[in-house]
């Protein structure tokens, strides 16, 4: 089975992926909701919260598991994801669109660290 | 030591994602966990459970052998009935619990086959020829775990799919019966149990032979997630997670499943139970509905409005059925069904209300 991997983003290597740019988007691939299954619960945090790089900043549950969710910038949410409350399965359904998660505002530029699509997709082949 | 393996697992390997169960390598989601449990709730699926084990036991002391190593009445079984119990240890905790097949006599011996669950087989085994020998009892004692393969066919349209498959012989078997009979030139013992709540059979199969039975009923395939929310669904008993004689030690009273223990039948845990029966429970298997949003799983705390200890959950999931979140655990003898109480999710209290199961009606 072969997964979709946005060469327009970076990604961490526990399967959440940022935009780039003054104002990220950020979310779980696709090879991530699959492995979930169906998601039925997202827990993310409010407009104006901080996230660090690299520490946890919600949970994803789908039937059968819990995850935690790892934020690949830091800096202040400007906007949160709410469709997903009433209807965790857009993340199933479109992972990199209407299934993003928070916006933020990174605090600086920090996406050399992160992976590029081609080294996501080494990663998950 | 690697994973046992049941006889369908390279027919799966391109169909399906696997989990490690009871140290069985099984399919545990076909298409998606919604997909299948959605299908025998409204029509009909199939499940490879060839992790549960199988037991034979025959000779002339068969019938006390089963009856003091079970917790129910075998004596008063014949030939073709099923029964659920318990295997307790002599202070009364669940080892496991079990289905026992009466079969057809061997000769003029009974003759029985029980399924105790996944990884349990060796162990049962052993249990049996130990108890079999310190009583001096005539009987043999058989583990066919992996002779036989285990086909659950689920739903309200299983009845017509099994019937079809059988050249009606399965619509002369009721619930809680069984009989041998032919799927696609196969000889199988079928019985009318399952662990859905929805009608339909599972398939005792000849472990070579899996295939040709499997591939004889069109309906949607199952894996063990969704085998785990449909009997959640129901406030079925998982072993291992709603009991565990070291993790979770329970009573069948507390379990919920008194009505397996017969103490008018001598068997190993019996005065225990009499005693617990007599004495009462401070913990009973309850259901709970979350009010707010959030998912219970096992090993969530349970308490009170003032935050006081109420018990734990063993079990948990969003309800396909219900979109709603559902849990069972073990709650103090006090909160009876209706009261409300909060759920530590990750230590955050969230409100729910206590409820006997199921959770739905079939």
């Amino acid at each position: 089975m072969s997964f979709d991997v946005p060469d327009d983003r970076r990604y961490l290597e526990s399967h959440e992926w940022t935009t780039t740019g003054d104002s990220v988007r950020i979310g779980i691939s696709d090879f991530a909701q699959d492995e979930l299954g169906d998601v039925v619960f997202v827990e993310l945090p409010a407009e104006g919260d901080t996230v660090e790089q690299g520490a946890e900043f919600g949970v994803v549950e789908s039937i059968k598991a819990v995850s935690d969710l790892v934020s690949p910038v830091s800096g202040t949410v400007v906007d949160v994801n709410e469709d997903l409350f009433d209807a965790p399965e857009l993340l199933n359904e479109d992972p990199y669109g209407d299934g993003w998660m928070i916006e933020v505002e990174p605090s600086e530029s920090e996406f050399d660290g992160l992976l590029s699509a081609d080294a996501y997709r080494e990663q998950i082949e | 030591m690697g994973l046992r393996k049941p006889p369908l697992r390279s027919v799966h390997a391109d169909h399906a994602s696997f989990t490690e169960f009871g140290g069985w390598e099984m399919p545990v989601e076909f298409d998606s966990i919604r997909t299948e449990h959605t299908a025998v709730r409204e029509s009909a699926g199939i499940f490879d459970v060839s992790h549960m084990g199988e037991i034979r036991v025959a000779g002339p002391d068969a019938t006390a052998l089963m009856d003091r190593l079970t917790t129910n009445d075998v004596g008063a079984l014949t030939v073709g009935d099923t029964q659920y119990a318990c295997i307790t240890t002599d202070e009364g905790v669940i080892l496991d619990d079990t289905v026992v097949f009466r079969l057809p006599d061997a000769g003029s011996d009974p003759q029985y086959l029980f399924v105790p669950n996944a990884g349990h087989d060796a162990e049962m085994y052993a249990r049996w020829i130990e108890y079999r020998d310190q009583w001096g009892l005539d009987a043999t004692v058989h583990n066919a775990t992996e002779e036989w393969a285990m086909l659950a066919v689920q739903g309200p349209e299983a009845p017509r799919l099994c019937a079809d498959a059988t050249d009606g012989a399965t619509t002369d078997i009721d619930g809680f019966e069984a009989a041998f009979l032919d799927v696609a030139g196969v000889r199988c013992y079928a019985s009318r149990t399952g662990y859905t709540g929805e009608d339909g059979f599972e398939f005792l199969v000849p472990w070579d032979d899996a295939e040709t039975v499997w591939s004889a009923f069109d309906c949607q395939p199952c894996g063990l997630g969704a085998r785990d929310t449909l009997r959640l669904e129901m406030g079925f008993l998982l072993s291992g997670e709603d009991f565990h004689p070291e993790d979770e030690p329970r009573t069948p009273y507390e379990a919920g499943i008194g009505w397996t223990v017969d103490l008018e039948t001598e068997f190993v845990g019996r005065d225990a139970l009499e005693r617990v029966e007599r004495e009462g429970v401070d913990e009973r298997f309850r259901g709970i509905k979350l009010l707010e949003r959030g998912v219970p799983r096992a090993g969530y705390e349970v308490v009170d409005g003032e935050g006081n200890h109420l018990g734990h959950l063993t079990s948990g999931t969003m309800s396909p059925t219900l979109g709603e979140p559902i849990g069972l655990g073990y709650l103090s003898e006090q909160t009876s069904p209706g009261t409300q109480v909060r759920v530590l999710v990750r230590g955050e209290p969230k409100q729910a209300n206590v409820v006997t199961p199921p959770f739905i009606d079939t």
